[in-house]
């Protein structure tokens, strides 16, 4: 008969801090607690009585690693609420800052954190330099995250924090000489991802629970635009809706919220994009990532690693295509007006879909805001994975369940410091 | 930001430092005899406060990196937030053994140096390592 007790205590090589209890009894797991412990910093509440044409660069502060999809996604919430439609120019430049976020973001999961569980190192840090392969992987792995952060640069002026994106359009517009060098670094990097899908490839790690996948739905698989929310159910929802699907989950050891969509866990994230979207790839992307496109749809979570790395081939052949064909004007932002109104900002981040909800009073300030982060939509699902495999390996010894726990928690590539940034009314 | 600065650094400081504590790098870390230690994030809770000044003790230097760490902002932005915005989120202060105030980390410990911006400006965090690696000899 099974009984112990699992503390883990800052979790690794993931973005912020989480601790996890799980108790087992009687062979049977009472409970798993992912206790994110990143302190709240209360933006939500932060946010009223600022003008709302500001508010998104107050609230891309809510995370360093992601912070162009908060911009862009508060900066969307904020247009739809004041009567703001952006020019079909500044909607292609939000999409080109959405690949490069993407290109540097998965890079740093799938290299820095999910790579040395693949080649059974701890940390990128010990790989060797004498030898070939590690040696590639490792340069690889800053190559492509500096092509990313180029991307961004060139469009939204910086990586993290980026100072061009605002409410109505961009206060600069890249520069016919900035974009070639871009499009060079960016096509420099493509045979290091296709190297890395054939790394994420093999099914090293395989787990597998019934659950459904959910994601922002679009024709061309960017991460800024689309007008429903699908689930691997066949349920698509208008973007403004979400909050009659999307419940909330008090978690009173967490300092993040859980959600369940309309009752049951889901997965948001590569995984879920790629299930559902695999069709609007880029066709470079289809042609060139065939083989590792045919284990798609997958339920395996390990594969999040894998989907990762052809979206980020994706938004390397989505933005060379984009930046190749525009011919980019000079253009002003639209000036925008204080009104009354109220929007919804809907984008797919990098770890999955990102809402925003932002009120504005008749005097342009904010008056309420809501936002739902894809860490939180997770968590539910997480922990029903950590049970249902703690459940499958109770003889293991303690170490290795740990270190499996730990790497299926990986996979989803949680960020706690978004998780843990704003708090619901309903606590108890 | 540490890990956006390996892309151009990397090559450089993997001969010259070695990273003794970095969670986001690897999952063997130990707190003990450090020469410098980089913190980033402001002291909100009572876990913090103690973690500081963990650090503090054992490391030879302390540097605050980034906004929050240096000035306090913008996590510190409830130090400002009206009686019926602290009621509103006194339940989730209390659960997590926030502190009153969210404090900068020079407020708790000695701090030997500052990068301030969010993010970090990079060419002073630069300089500060620059200082140190001269100051621990390493060229």
């Amino acid at each position: 008969m099974h009984q112990f007790d699992i503390t883990m205590e800052n979790l690794s090589k993931i973005e912020g801090h989480t601790d996890l209890d799980i108790c087992v009894r009687n062979n049977k797991v009472k409970h798993v607690h992912l206790k994110i412990s990143e302190n709240k910093r209360f933006y939500t509440q932060a946010i009223r009585g600022k003008p709302a044409v500001n508010a998104p660069h107050l609230m891309c502060r809510i995370c360093g690693t992601c912070s162009i999809a908060h911009l862009l996604c508060c900066i969307q919430a904020v247009e739809n609420a004041l009567g703001v439609e952006p020019s079909p120019q500044t909607v292609l430049l939000r999409k080109l800052a959405m690949y490069g976020l993407y290109i540097r973001d998965h890079a740093l999961h799938c290299y820095m954190f999910s790579l040395p569980d693949v080649v059974g190192k701890d940390s990128i840090l010990e790989f060797d330099e004498t030898n070939k392969k590690e040696h590639d992987l490792i340069h690889d792995c800053f190559d492509v995250k500096a092509a990313g952060n180029a991307l961004c640069t060139l469009v939204a002026g910086k990586a993290v924090h980026a100072p061009y994106p605002g409410v109505g359009g961009f206060t600069r517009i890249p520069a016919e000489d900035e974009i070639k060098p871009v499009i060079a670094k960016l096509l420099g990097v493509r045979n290091a991802v296709l190297n890395l899908i054939e790394i994420f490839m093999p099914e090293k790690f395989d787990f597998t629970r019934e659950t459904q996948y959910v994601c922002l739905t679009n024709p061309d698989f960017n991460f800024y635009t689309g007008d429903h929310i699908c689930t691997s159910k066949h349920v698509c929802i208008p973007l403004e809706k979400y909050g009659k699907y999307l419940e909330h989950h008090v978690m009173p050891y967490s300092q993040a919220s859980g959600y369940k969509f309309k009752g049951q866990t889901y997965l948001v994230g590569a995984l879920a994009r790629v299930n559902l979207n695999e069709a609007y790839l880029h066709p470079s992307t289809r042609k060139d990532a065939k083989k590792a496109l045919e284990l798609f749809p997958s339920k395996n979570v390990f594969y999040n690693n894998l989907a990762q790395v052809i979206e980020m081939l994706h938004a390397i052949d989505a933005s060379v295509e984009l930046l190749k064909n525009t011919k980019f004007k000079p253009e002003q932002p639209i000036k925008v007006l204080p009104k009354a109104g109220k929007g919804v900002g809907v984008v797919e981040a990098p770890r999955g879909t990102l809402y925003y909800l932002v009120e504005v009073g008749k005097d342009g300030k904010v008056t309420h805001g809501d936002i739902v982060v894809p860490t939180g939509q997770n968590q539910i699902n997480i922990e029903q994975d950590i049970k249902v495999l703690v459940e499958k390996h109770l003889g293991w010894p303690k170490e290795k369940l740990q270190a499996e726990i730990e790497k299926l928690i990986r996979a989803y590539d949680p960020c706690m410091s978004c998780a843990a940034h704003f708090l619901k009314l309903n606590w108890i | 930001m540490m890990t956006e600065l390996m892309n151009d650094h990397w090559q450089d400081w993997q001969k010259k430092i070695e990273f003794v504590y970095a969670k986001i790098l690897k999952s063997k870390n130990v707190l003990k005899d450090l020469d410098v230690a980089f913190i980033e994030g402001a002291i909100a809770s009572e876990k913090d406060f103690a973690r500081v000044r963990e650090i503090r003790a054992n490391s030879k230097y302390v540097v605050a990196i980034g906004a929050c760490a240096v000035d306090g902002m913008p996590a510190a932005q409830r130090n400002t937030f009206d009686k019926r915005t602290m009621k509103e989120i006194e339940v989730v202060l209390a659960r997590f053994k926030h502190r009153e105030k969210v404090v900068p980390v020079k407020d708790v410990i000695k701090v030997d140096d500052s990068v301030p911006g969010c993010p970090m400006q990079e060419p002073v965090f630069l300089d500060v390592l620059a200082k140190y690696l001269k100051l621990f000899g390493v060229e």
